[in-house]
């Protein structure tokens, strides 16, 4: 009965592409069986899976045959005696495998499989147990041994043979790791995977034979859960990934460097995600939760004057009113050293908050652009131009007809160019005019930034104007005229560029960097002649035109506080005449008058900002894209000329134009997040929505470009502006942690003459004494200097070997070359 | 999933594309190890490979009988080497198989002039492509004997900026 169920299953390994699941055919615990019955299971693993989890008649049948496979053990076990005959058709039947397989990999799986087979029949009815759980469970250990041929059951197995076994063991484990690896066929792969499993399951326990068995037992088994739950988590975290079926449909009618944006998009998504969950969780949930009530407090309370309007839309989505009083803003919170029953240390949690946000950004930015410089390798190689048109120019992605033509007809135009380049020396004519344009070019994009920079300025300084005579008198346009300037300034500028870029006749791709930097300059200019004008202002609000902004508020200060003392003596004037035991007095919140709080309303004016540049950006993609889309579809049939070919047409999608507005945007949010901790939350709700608009735009409205070109090695570029960027909006937030006093009626610093004191005063209170010593001498001068000399000087000689093996790589290069040309 | 790069969510999903190319022939349940083989015609229609000029190839060379009939073993071996995540050296072994037209082990001649046909659409000139084709090999070939072997195209692709983003196909 054995040996008839043998034979079928020894016809069914030999026909390789016809491997049944031997499942059905009765369970044998031979390793080709189980192998066969591993390579169902294995090449359709996920399903088994999922059938294992819900499907109680698979678990079920699965069980049943393990039980079978038993049953068949006990029944080799008897032909085990007299197993003669058996083994040598499986001897035979292992080496057919052997030849099936051939590889050297496989030599030795079959070799190990011929003087395994022995040994797994010797060692079956130890390990059935342990079978039987390692069955049950997926596999990713594997064993190997060969050689260890003739040990009959009764033989112990000697310490060498176990250090052959162990380092076996390892070889097959690192073989399984790298198995994906091979370039063999799917077949092959499951096979030797299949094997090498059995293998493992079977000499685990050999292994820890005789020295705590039990314990390498349950360490083989925790490996297997924990190997288990890795992959777990790893297919858990390909899931959360979103919007990756929108990218790809993108990307395959737009080609990789639209997608690249979208690919940056999502990124910068997840950064938002995370600054919003430490601003949210740290900072604004405690207060809500924990802080005094709003109106517990003058600095929580909307003031008198302006309760009648505080709830009117207008003022919400101005950002004043009760959204100016409450967690989203500085001004709201308590100076209180803890709050609430768990003793939370509001004010030093607000300022490490800020500073984290500042510091993972940080991080995380160049984690990535390291991870992107080692990607990049290679360097700019021109030795293998025609190879490489040939064998890459081809991108795979691309699965639209048009974008598919254009790409045809581009990589033609690329191969001519680079045929006329090769046929012709050198083209000597033009080289002036171009070197003339592209200098012309220059010229013109210096006058516009020039341009814009002084049209904000003078805008900014009318209002100035406007505000000093009172806002009341002019419209909507004169309120918010420093807005819509600059807004408008984006939208139109980088189009200029575009126009002043085809003068310049360049590669694409280098157009597209040289039209990136214009745009930065642009923005950047337009920033910080912002923040000028901001600053301006904060000087114009304390209504006294002296030229320094701090000793402004300082004087401002001293002027309310002493208004302060008036009105209250005022209120004691009507009861008590002395005021030295005065008990004191109710006075609702809402009436105390109070003082200038600059730090909300800078964090009113970057929301403003933000929402602001949210609102023009959807704008200008309804009406630029959708709008015109709609026109030039609808109205072609009656127009003079053909309006898709001709001067609208449908727009390409802008690259650099997003990519910057969506840096600028995150820069924003980096300079105003410390005094604002809504704003990462607006911002998550911005991306999100950006997301799920910008993806159907380009879909719907938008063609693909002329040029198809890759997006390689720009993905770096991002991420330089971007640090960029973080370390420009982090100065100003540093600056004013640093030098400038908190105001002394509002936020959770008031009162003291530094925000950072907050860290000094914990330290005293916090901590134990020794701790505030230990740090006391960390912070001394003498210690700090030579850490920093020492930093300087490490940089300096990572910098200088990093440059030589740059040289020797270079070196090597032309060695190459040279041997080549021999 | 040890022997792809693929997560068992995505080899589900998978199946599922490999499925609904031929709802009548391939089974939803694999546990019986079915042989089944979807022709060559079912597997370029796929809107990844519609487009691309070497398909034919592409599926050729992956499917095991050389004839372009794909199993599902074949299918999700292709994608998993076509996947952002294999590595550089496992994609030029199957590169290379791909634009080895003539399955000889060289990448001759003949081969680059048929490759550059199918990525221009035989828009250039004869004498053009001839051109081309001299200017390759004079790049590429290390061993001086005419064609690019193995280890002359290993050498030159790994060098390519490009070959990882361009040699991938996202499903």
């Amino acid at each position: 009965d054995g040996s008839d169920v043998d034979n079928e299953e020894s016809s069914a390994a030999e026909n390789d592409d016809n491997v049944k699941g031997t499942d059905k055919g009765g369970k044998k615990t031979t390793p080709r069986t189980r192998r066969g019955r591993g390579r169902g299971r294995g090449r359709h693993g996920g399903e088994e899976d999922e059938e294992d989890e819900d499907g109680t008649r698979r678990a079920g049948h699965r069980r049943n045959r393990n039980r079978r496979g038993r049953g068949r053990a006990a029944e080799n076990e008897g032909n085990d005696s007299d197993g003669g005959a058996e083994k040598d058709r499986k001897n035979q039947t292992n080496q057919k495998s052997k030849e099936d397989d051939g590889d050297e990999e496989d030599e030795k799986g079959g070799r190990s499989g011929k003087g395994k087979n022995e040994k797994k029949q010797d060692k079956k009815p130890d390990k059935k147990g342990k079978k039987e759980k390692a069955n049950k469970k997926k596999k990713d250990k594997k064993k190997s041994a060969s050689g260890s041929d003739s040990d009959s059951e009764e033989e112990p197995i000697t310490e060498e043979e176990l250090a052959k076994l162990k380092e076996e063991v390892e070889e097959k484990k690192k073989l399984i790791a790298t198995l994906r690896n091979k370039p063999w066929k799917m077949k092959k792969k499951l096979s030797v995977l299949k094997e090498a499993q059995l293998f493992v399951e079977k000499f685990e326990g050999a292994l820890g034979k005789g020295k705590g068995k039990k314990f390498y037992a349950y360490k083989v088994m925790m490996t297997k859960k924990w190997m288990k739950f890795q992959r777990d988590f790893e297919n858990f975290k390909t899931a959360c990934i979103p919007w990756e079926m929108k990218i790809k449909e993108i990307e395959s009618h737009f080609g990789s460097s639209v997608a690249s944006y979208f690919i940056f998009l999502r990124w910068m998504y997840g950064i938002n995600m995370i600054l919003f969950g430490l601003t949210f969780g740290l900072v604004m949930v405690p207060e809500a939760l924990m802080g005094k009530p709003y109106g517990s407090l003058p600095r929580k309370t909307v003031p008198r004057a302006e309760e009648a309007t505080a709830m009117n839309f207008a003022t919400l989505w101005d950002f004043s009113g009760f959204a100016q009083y409450s967690v989203l803003f500085y001004g709201y919170y308590n100076n209180q050293r803890t709050i609430g029953w768990l003793k939370f240390r509001m004010p030093l949690s607000y300022f490490l908050v800020g500073v984290g946000t500042i510091g993972y950004s940080f991080m995380i930015v160049i984690r990535t652009m390291a991870k992107n410089a080692n990607d990049d390798g290679g360097g700019d190689d021109t030795s293998f131009n025609f190879s490489w048109k040939m064998f890459t120019s081809w991108d795979y992605l691309i699965g639209n007809p048009e974008t598919a033509d254009n790409k045809f007809a581009s990589i033609t135009t690329s191969f001519k160019e680079a045929i006329v380049e090769e046929q012709e020396s050198r083209k000597e004519e033009n080289i002036h005019l171009t070197r003339f344009l592209r200098v012309l070019a220059n010229f013109l994009a210096l006058c516009t930034l020039a341009g814009s920079g002084y049209l904000i300025f003078f805008v900014v300084r009318r209002s100035q104007k406007f505000a000093l005579e009172g806002l009341e008198n002019y419209g909507w346009w004169e309120r918010n005229e420093v807005n819509m300037v600059m807004s408008l300034l984006g939208m139109f500028c980088p189009t200029l560029f575009d126009v002043i870029s085809s003068l310049e006749n360049y590669h694409p791709r280098i157009a597209l960097r040289w039209q990136l930097g214009r745009i930065f300059a642009l923005f950047l200019g337009n920033l910080y002649t912002f923040i000028i004008a901001l600053m301006d202002e904060i000087n114009l609000k304390a209504r006294y035109l002296l030229p320094f902004t701090i000793f402004n508020m300082y004087l401002e200060e001293k002027i309310v506080k002493y208004n302060m003392t008036i009105w209250e003596a005022s209120l004691y004037n009507g009861t008590i005449p002395e005021n030295s035991t005065a008990p004191p007095i109710e006075v609702d919140p809402a009436d105390v008058p109070r003082g200038p709080c600059w730090e909300t309303m800078v964090g009113q004016e970057f929301v403003r900002l933000t929402v602001s540049d949210t609102m023009t950006t959807y704008i200008t993609i309804l009406i630029g894209d959708f709008l015109r889309a709609v026109f030039v579809r609808f109205f072609n049939y009656c127009w003079c000329w053909d309006l898709e070919y001709g001067f609208p047409s449908y727009s390409e999608f802008d690259i650099s134009g997003n990519v910057l507005g969506l840096i600028f945007n995150q820069g924003m949010i980096w300079m105003g997040s410390f005094y604002a901790p809504c704003l990462p939350a607006i911002n998550v709700f911005r991306l999100h929505t950006s997301m799920y608009l910008q993806c159907w735009a380009v879909m719907c409205c938008n063609v693909p470009q002329e040029r198809v070109f890759k997006a390689s090695r720009s993905n770096n570029f991002y991420m330089a502006m971007l640090l960029f960027i973080l370390f420009l909006s982090t100065l100003p937030a540093v600056y004013t942690i640093v030098s400038i006093p908190p105001s002394f009626d509002c936020g959770p610093f008031s009162g003291k003459t530094r925000m950072f004191e907050v860290i000094s005063e914990t330290l005293e209170h916090d901590f134990p004494s020794w701790f505030g010593k230990v740090f006391g001498y960390a912070s001394n001068p003498g210690l700090i200097l030579p850490f920093i000399l020492l930093m300087v000087l490490s940089i300096y000689y990572l910098n200088a070997t990093s440059k030589s093996y740059k040289e020797a790589n270079l070196e090597l290069k032309k060695k190459l070359q040279s041997v080549r040309n021999r | 999933q040890d022997c792809t790069f693929f997560t068992r969510k995505e080899i589900l999903r998978l199946h599922g594309r490999y499925y609904e190319m031929a709802p009548n022939v391939v089974p939803m349940d694999y546990t019986r190890d079915p042989d089944v083989k979807l022709p060559m015609q079912l597997i370029i229609n796929m809107p990844e490979l519609k487009e691309n000029p070497f398909k034919e190839r592409i599926v050729e060379s992956f499917s095991e009988d050389g004839e372009g009939s794909l199993s599902f073993n074949d299918f999700v071996d292709m994608f998993s080497v076509l996947s952002e995540m294999a590595p550089r050296e496992l994609k030029a072994i199957y590169a290379f198989k791909i634009y080895d037209f003539n399955t000889d082990n060289f990448i001759c001649k003949a081969d680059l002039e048929k490759t550059l046909n199918k990525l221009t659409r035989e828009e250039l000139t004869a004498e053009e492509i001839t051109l081309v084709c001299e200017k390759v090999i004079e790049e590429a070939d290390m061993d001086g004997d005419g064609k690019l072997g193995f280890a002359d195209f290993e050498n030159m692709i790994s060098k390519a900026p490009d070959f990882l983003s361009t040699f991938h196909i996202r499903i």
